[in-house]
């Protein structure tokens, strides 16, 4: 199972957190990265063919996104316990969400 | 024979052997791979030898001695001399077949171990015992392969240290268990793959079949062996009737019946009959002898569902579970009507295991639709298609919901 951890937080210089090197070795890890700056990202939109795009993030809101990290391991309860060895969890909040899998059951 | 069909079996077989006799699974792993290399350089210029799995244990073997020479010349100097003074393959052709089954069998005893996480233990075992490499096995799990060879050499080092000899008596049917939930779970992965073209998912199925009939082989009376093995069969028979061309779920009771396929299905359901008549039935033989009534129903409306009734309720004393009784509600719901089927979904409700599953309004907006309840039924298929973490399922639901729009 797939999982999406999401750090949102006040912007902010990323600190340097050594629990990060906790993961990759478990074979949980599929991908992630801190984020740039809010104040670097630009939002797009296309409506009827036509691509608009303002500068800054999608939500005006205190609290951005500073992170995402891709795992796949094997409970929720796993996710959260990964969530918590990540940078930012002592300060920032981390959002710990399923990834919708391609493949499915027969109903 | 391709070089690779030819291999593949052997791969196992060599490091079964190999791990016996000198431990060290991830150095052993690593000579074997080194062998198979040598191998596919080799046989075809200078032929294949006589004896391939000889050979590819001396030159496995050496390679362990060179690479423990180099690593610390005085660590295990014993065990390496032993390894190069190793009596090489003299016993009978009977004997290496026998000790090559139940090498067969301690290897996936070790790599189903339980200080392994299931997703671990699955992936070791498609390594080491499928011999599919490590890029094959991410690709299959959607993952990176740096992701899949971290995990993978976890699991080695987890296992290093044991030994390997096969489990006590007393914990075997635990860990026996355990392996035929590994084949479950890699059965599972490669069944609910998705047939969409950019999907290259090798096929799982196949593996997990192939080694089931490999484990019935060693373990010919096992009858759970012989459940599970049936029961891969009979839902393995109705993969192409269970999708549509463009990736769409096909429910059991729509399915073309036509496009099931006949061999696979005499072959599951004539072995779970001749294992019920002599083994007391376990939860794989159960969920085999069920698949067994819906395959030989030639409609959907010949289903025989008080027998499939039955045999839930047996199934929910041996093991029980919520999916289980989801199941069995919409057998008793065939069986004594719908509300029967609402009122044993209903007893889930305060079960936390089951507490946020997309299965349980799922089964109840089926069983509400059969109901006529249709406004109650829309209802809960909007709220199973949002709880679903599938996209085909939440599509599934979602249909559902908007036919009954109408």
């Amino acid at each position: 199972m797939k999982y999406m951890l999401l750090t949102y937080g006040d912007p902010g210089p990323h600190a340097r957190d050594p629990l990060l090197r906790a993961i990759p070795e478990t074979g949980e890890w599929v991908a992630g990265a801190p984020l740039a700056d809010p104040g670097l990202a630009c939002t797009l939109r296309v409506r009827d063919g036509v691509a608009e795009t303002t500068d800054g993030p999608f939500a005006d809101a205190r609290e951005q996104l500073m992170g995402y990290w891709l795992i796949d391991c094997e409970t929720l309860d796993r996710a959260v316990e990964l969530a918590a060895l990540l940078p930012g969890a002592g300060t920032a909040a981390i959002e710990v969400r399923p990834v919708m899998d391609p493949s499915g059951m027969e109903m | 024979m391709e070089m690779g069909e030819l291999l593949r079996p052997l791969a196992s077989q060599v490091l079964a052997t190999m791990v016996r006799r000198y431990g060290q699974f991830d150095a052993c792993e690593d000579a074997v791979q080194d062998a198979l290399l040598a191998a596919t350089v080799q046989w075809p210029a200078d032929g294949v030898p006589d004896n391939p799995r000889g050979w590819l244990i001396t030159v496995a073997a050496r390679r362990l001695a060179d690479q423990w020479r180099s690593e610390s010349a005085r660590r295990r100097r014993e065990t390496t001399a032993a390894a190069l003074a190793g009596p090489e393959e003299t016993a009978a052709a009977a004997d290496v077949d026998q000790s090559a089954h139940d090498d067969t069998l301690t290897l996936l005893f070790l790599c189903c171990h339980p200080e392994l996480s299931p997703p671990s233990q699955v992936a070791l075992t498609l390594r080491a015992v499928g011999g599919l490499t490590t890029a094959q096995i991410a690709s299959a799990f959607l993952v990176p392969e740096a992701t899949m060879a971290q995990r993978i050499s976890r699991a080695k080092r987890a296992v290093t240290g044991v030994e390997f000899a096969a489990p006590a008596d007393a914990e075997r049917p635990q860990r026996l268990g355990a392996v035929l939930h590994v084949l479950y779970l890699v059965f599972n992965e490669g069944y609910t793959a998705t047939s969409g073209p950019d999907l290259q998912r090798p096929e799982l199925t196949r593996e997990a079949i192939r080694l089931a009939r490999r484990l019935l082989r060693v373990l010919p009376g096992e009858g759970e062996v012989a459940g599970l093995l049936a029961l891969m069969l009979i839902t393995e028979a109705r993969r192409f009737a269970r999708t549509r061309f463009d990736g769409a779920l096909v429910p059991l009771a729509e399915q073309d019946r036509e496009s099931w396929d006949g061999a696979l299905i005499a072959e599951g359901v004539q072995l779970i009959s001749a294992t019920l008549a002599r083994a007391p039935a376990g939860p794989y033989q159960l969920q085999a002898a069920i698949a067994a009534v819906h395959a030989e129903a030639k409609r959907a409306e010949d289903t025989d569902w008080p027998q499939v009734a039955a045999l839930y309720r047996v199934l929910d004393v041996v093991a029980p579970s919520p999916i289980v009784t989801l199941n069995r509600a919409v057998a008793v719901a065939m069986v004594d009507g719908p509300q029967a089927g609402l009122d044993l979904v209903a007893t889930l409700d305060s079960d936390d295991r089951v507490a946020r599953h997309h299965r349980v309004p799922a089964v109840r907006a089926h069983l509400l639709e059969m109901a006529g309840d249709i406004a109650a039924a829309r209802d809960a298929y909007r709220h199973a298609a949002r709880r679903t973490t599938s996209m085909p399922e939440q599509r599934y639901l979602e249909d559902r919901a908007g036919r009954l729009s109408e």
